[in-house]
């Protein structure tokens, strides 16, 4: 499993240019290497503001792309004003319920908290999206870095394959922001079969001299340019090099789920998200659902989606605790703002930031556990609509835990390009929900 | 005999005659015409038949050969100009520009101001406003302490002309076309032969329909994007003023066939139960048209301080009433069944966020509310607010749109989030001004970027080139290649001869089905297309092992560059050169000619040596990236 990848010392976790091949660093020695890395490494961490260097940081975002309904998933309140149409059934959390939309998953809430008091200043959709990503608000002036970059940054052991890795990629996968762009997440479709275009078109030799020259080639395109034109800008150099690891790399199984059985298949969902959160239980990656975006027949399009959304997370919450993965992996679940409480003309729920949920599990989450509560007849005062909600939380909360969970340092500063150091969350972790 | 006239017969038309049992048929001697017992006669005709058919045949086949050749061996001969010289002989100078005026300006739409150019200069019509940029770039370079790159080489620019308004680099055919012009016309001719393309009149019709519409399919039957793009394409093949275009859009009525910009509203159709959804078309009139994001105003007062809005001025704070009140005008097109959109009356009730109850929206504007006409309908009215000359807003957002496809990025954060109390570069305040006092006109708008030095000042320097340099204009900025441009630019370089709507069909289909597929997978920005993205692994799988390159690389005689170019290009050091001016739109640097020299003559295979080269170049950054 890629949790017990070797810890191949350099930083090429996503800057590809100094990783050691599973197969090189299998025919230089292991134990050596990993003696010598180790007294570096804890230096290092201590640098990068890690707790514990040696714990690995897995995390699976679920992200549900377009704004899910919190009525409608994991924080139904049936029967009054604004419930709609959902029944709320109890799970095997005690005291939780969750929609009736999401009947698997009730049976693996055991394994999650529930934070049901989210709340941000966003409600457009692409402003909201780089506000849940990466946990700050957009600011004109710097481009922060989605979790999946920051963890990558902060922990860059590597592999043949990337890390960071955005598998049925929505409309704005994380990016590496001020980090760099090499810390962007890679790409993948459908992961039903074998990763396209890796097997060399022509013969080794003539392949390699073919390298050899674009090398050549680049030096001249970098002259009079950029200082560091492919770690800065292009990462074209940077790219070719991650692509050629990756075409020798034995762990590109890890992307093709279909020499998984048919009954773990038919568990996931036969859809490009179940097949994402199979091949997510395999990496550490973000999978996007879309089509929550419901402003009209609300309960029709969260039903659709929830369909969608309740096999592949029920089976991804259950495959990864029968492997004994949750310790290591971190799972969140949620959408960049969660949908007005009343129903608009059309049968639709709007955007709305004030009290929406995020589900979290493993490495440290706290088990069958909710937190926060929204109004199940809320006031709705416009002037103060958190008042509708109980044991407010940010979006950076959020992000603050997750990265305590995963052994970073939340409040640790990055220097920035436009020299202010900033913290890696503003928020403060949510003990309550930690284990 | 009967038997031979029964097998004739069988072979005209009588499928029957294989499944006969032996000679038992259907025919018999009896139905055969007697003509064909005529035999001397008919032996005679048959044989002048044969003759004249097996001639023709002949005629045919060598016709298609020399045909074949001549469309092989175009463009692979260099010019018999000297590359970079300037043709001073004063005689054929005038005849060399005038063909090449003539070429462009066959068509009458196009505004070819190079008869009254100086030779060296730029047109007289359109100078004044360019050295006017130009001088505002080196204020600011001045007043940032910058020093400027020196200009770019003429295929430079003539290949970032070509990537914003075509989607792709050059040809062979083309460049060979430019070097018999004298090289200081050439980013000129260039530029006016652009500008009356189809290839630019149907590329910006796409680019122009994600910014209007999107790329979503939208509500079956009473959606037409195909419709819509072609409309747009025929805007820019008529250089139609931009207000006249915007007038159009917002003010569209009837059927979504019969006038294809009613597409505009029908696509928000799928959102409002079959109706124009007001609230979609408020935001991407904001968007599209002010370059100002007020989405987050539909549900609440803009207390972030997001959005200012109201007197340009001294602004607000953006409110709620200001979006849904934009809204409101487009509550006046209704559906009619088989009539499609009409004109009807403003009719909108919302809910505000802190109301008790529904109110009656009137339409207003959320901003320079003096320059709203009073007369007209509400859709008429609001759209004469956005063209308004004084609406400076509007001319901003749509010179800041085209300067963002002119060099691949926007000016400054995006091309839709302006703030309208903020001064934005002063070159495009200038453009702006330009704008609208020359009535809109886009084509020239294109011309004064194109020909400014911001577009013409080269991509490296001497000094050490930083972000800043890009953000200031001192140098072009490095800006990669959107999909649909790498699929452009790697066909493109895969043949001699440009791929237009002059191309063969199988090769225009072969170009569409390739582009498609391969944009799917190289990864398409759909709407925000000219958001900045980076490259993947995936794409660089695709690029080095993938199926487009592969096929269009390989030996083909028919199709590609590459067996073309080993035919007939000569020897080694021509053929470097060539695929160099193919591939990269430059000519090779020595130490780069002789090292794929000596590769093509160590090669033992000079085909595959070709294909090699042509391999590393299309795999380089330089081509990856606009520079």
């Amino acid at each position: 499993m890629i949790q017990q990848r070797l810890e191949a010392s350099g930083d090429g976790l996503c800057d590809r240019t100094a990783h050691l091949s599973r197969r090189t660093l299998l025919g230089a020695g292991v134990g050596g290497l990993l003696m010598s890395a180790l007294a570096s490494r804890l230096a290092w961490a201590d640098e990068k503001g890690l707790h514990d260097p040696g714990k690995p940081r897995n995390v699976i975002l679920l992200w549900l792309e377009g704004g899910p309904s919190q009525l409608e998933t994991f924080d139904p309140h049936p029967g009054g004003r604004i419930g709609g149409d959902v029944k709320a059934i109890p799970t095997s959390a005690k005291g939780v319920e969750i929609s009736d939309l999401l009947p698997q998953t009730a049976e693996q809430m055991h394994l999650t908290s529930l934070v049901r008091s989210v709340t941000s200043k966003e409600g457009d959709h692409q402003r909201a999206l780089y506000n849940v990503k990466t946990g700050f608000r957009p600011d004109p002036t710097l481009k922060h870095p989605s979790i999946g970059a920051v963890l990558c940054h902060v922990d860059d052991r590597g592999a043949d394959i990337p890390r960071n890795v955005s598998i049925v990629p929505g409309n704005s996968p994380g990016r590496g922001g001020y980090l760099g762009a090499k810390f962007d997440a890679f790409k993948v479709n459908d992961p039903a079969g074998r990763v396209s275009d890796v097997k060399r078109p022509v013969a080794d030799p003539r392949y390699d001299q073919r390298l050899e020259d674009l090398w050549k080639l680049e030096s001249e395109f970098r002259r009079g340019r950029l200082k560091n034109l492919d770690l800065d800008r292009t990462l074209h150099e940077t790219a070719t090099k991650s692509a050629l690891t990756m075409m020798s790399s034995d762990q590109l199984d890890a992307f093709d789920v279909s020499q998984e059985s048919k009954a773990t298949l038919d568990a996931f969902g036969d859809s490009r998200f179940g097949r994402g959160c199979l091949a997510a239980s395999r990496l550490i990656e973000e999978v996007t659902l879309s089509g929550w975006d419901s402003h009209v027949t609300n309960h029709s399009l969260q039903s659709s989606a929830c369909e969608t959304l309740d096999p592949a997370l029920a089976s991804l919450l259950k495959r990864l605790d029968e492997r004994e993965m949750l310790d290591s992996t971190l799972l969140i679940c949620g959408g960049e703002f969660g949908r007005t409480p009343t129903l608009n003309p059309a049968e639709g729920r709007d955007h709305w930031p004030h009290g929406f949920s995020t589900l979290l599990a493993g490495c440290g989450i706290r088990r069958g556990a909710v937190y926060g509560a929204t109004a199940a007849d809320p006031k709705l005062d416009s002037d103060r609509p958190l008042d509708d909600v109980s044991d407010v939380t940010t979006v950076a909360d959020i992000h603050a835990t997750a990265l305590s969970v995963l052994g970073v340092d939340h409040d640790f500063e990055e220097d920035t390009p436009i020299g202010r150091p900033l913290k890696r969350s503003e928020g403060t972790p949510i003990t309550a929900i930690m284990a | 005999m009967a038997e031979l006239v029964f097998r004739e017969i069988g072979k005209v038309g009588c499928y029957k005659t294989n499944q006969c049992s032996g000679w038992k048929s259907w025919y018999t001697l009896k139905d055969v015409p007697p003509a064909l017992f005529a035999s001397p006669v008919n032996k005679l005709m048959k044989s002048a038949k044969t003759a004249i058919g097996a001639t023709m045949r002949w005629v045919w086949f060598c016709l298609l050969l020399v045909l074949a050749f001549a469309y092989l061996a175009a463009g692979l001969s260099p010019s018999d100009e000297p590359r970079g010289k300037l043709v001073a002989d004063g005689n054929r100078l005038e005849t060399k520009l005038g063909e090449s005026i003539d070429a462009v300006s066959q068509n009458a739409s196009l505004e070819s101001q190079a008869s009254e150019a100086d030779l060296r200069g730029l047109p007289v019509s359109i100078k004044p406003a360019v050295e006017a940029i130009n001088r505002l770039r080196l204020d600011k370079l001045q007043q940032h302490q910058l020093p400027s790159a020196g200009p770019a080489d003429w295929m430079t620019i003539c290949r970032r002309m070509s990537l914003a308004l075509i989607g792709n680099g050059l040809s062979l055919e083309e460049i060979r076309q430019l070097e018999r012009v004298p090289e200081a016309m050439r980013v000129r001719v260039h530029l006016d032969r652009l500008l009356v393309d189809s290839r630019y009149h149907n590329y910006w019709g796409e680019r122009w329909t994600r910014f209007l519409v999107g790329t979503e399919g939208g509500q079956f039957v009473v959606y037409r994007r195909r419709r819509f793009r072609i409309w747009l394409t025929e805007i820019f093949s008529a250089n139609r003023p931009y207000d006249q275009m915007v007038e159009d859009l917002i003010t569209a009525e009837g059927l979504w066939t019969d006038k294809p910009q009613v597409n505009f509203l029908t696509a928000t159709f799928d959102s409002n139960d079959g109706q124009a959804d007001p609230i979609r078309l408020a935001a991407r009139t904001s968007r599209a048209f002010l370059g100002l994001r007020i989405d987050c105003l539909q549900c609440h007062n803009d207390f972030l301080g997001n959005v200012n809005l109201g007197d340009v001025a001294d602004p607000r704070e953006g409110m709620q009433t200001d979006f849904h009140q934009l809204a409101a005008f487009f509550t006046s097109a209704k559906t009619s069944g088989l009539q499609g959109v009409k004109e009807g009356d403003v009719d909108y009730e919302y809910k505000y966020l802190d109301a008790d109850e529904e109110v009656s929206v009137e339409p207003a504007v959320p901003f320079y509310p003096e320059l709203l006409p009073v007369d007209g309908t509400p859709r008429q009215r609001l759209a004469a607010w956005v063209t308004h000359p004084k609406n400076r807003q509007a001319a901003r957002a749509a010179v800041s749109h085209v300067w963002a496809l002119m060099f691949g990025q926007a000016m400054g954060e995006s091309v839709d989030n302006l703030p309208l109390d903020e001064t934005m570069d002063p070159m495009i305040e200038s453009l702006a001004d330009d704008f609208v006092t020359h009535g809109f006109n886009i084509r020239r708008l294109i011309r004064l970027i194109a020909l400014s030095d911001a577009f013409g000042v080269d991509s490296r320097a001497s000094f050490e080139v930083t972000p800043e340099h890009e953000r200031q204009n001192a140098v072009f900025p490095l800006v990669r290649l959107r999909s649909e441009q790498v699929a452009g630019s790697i066909i493109q370089a895969a043949r001699i001869k440009k791929t237009d709507r002059e191309s063969s069909l199988i090769l225009q289909l072969q170009t569409f089905g390739d582009t498609n597929d391969f944009v799917t997978r190289y990864g398409d920005m759909g709407e925000e297309e000219l958001t900045s993205d980076n490259i993947t692994i995936t794409q660089r799988l695709m690029m080095m092992n993938g199926k487009l390159v592969r096929e269009l690389v390989k030996s083909n005689p028919v199709l590609n560059a590459t067996s073309h170019i080993n035919m007939f290009a000569g020897d080694d050091a021509n053929v470097v050169e060539i695929v160099f001016l193919c591939v990269l739109n430059r000519y090779p640097t020595d130490a780069e000619r002789d090292l794929f020299t000596s590769r093509l003559g160590e090669a033992n295979n000079r085909e595959d040596a070709i294909e090699d080269l042509y391999w590393v170049l299309l795999n380089s950054s330089e081509l990856a990236w606009n520079h």
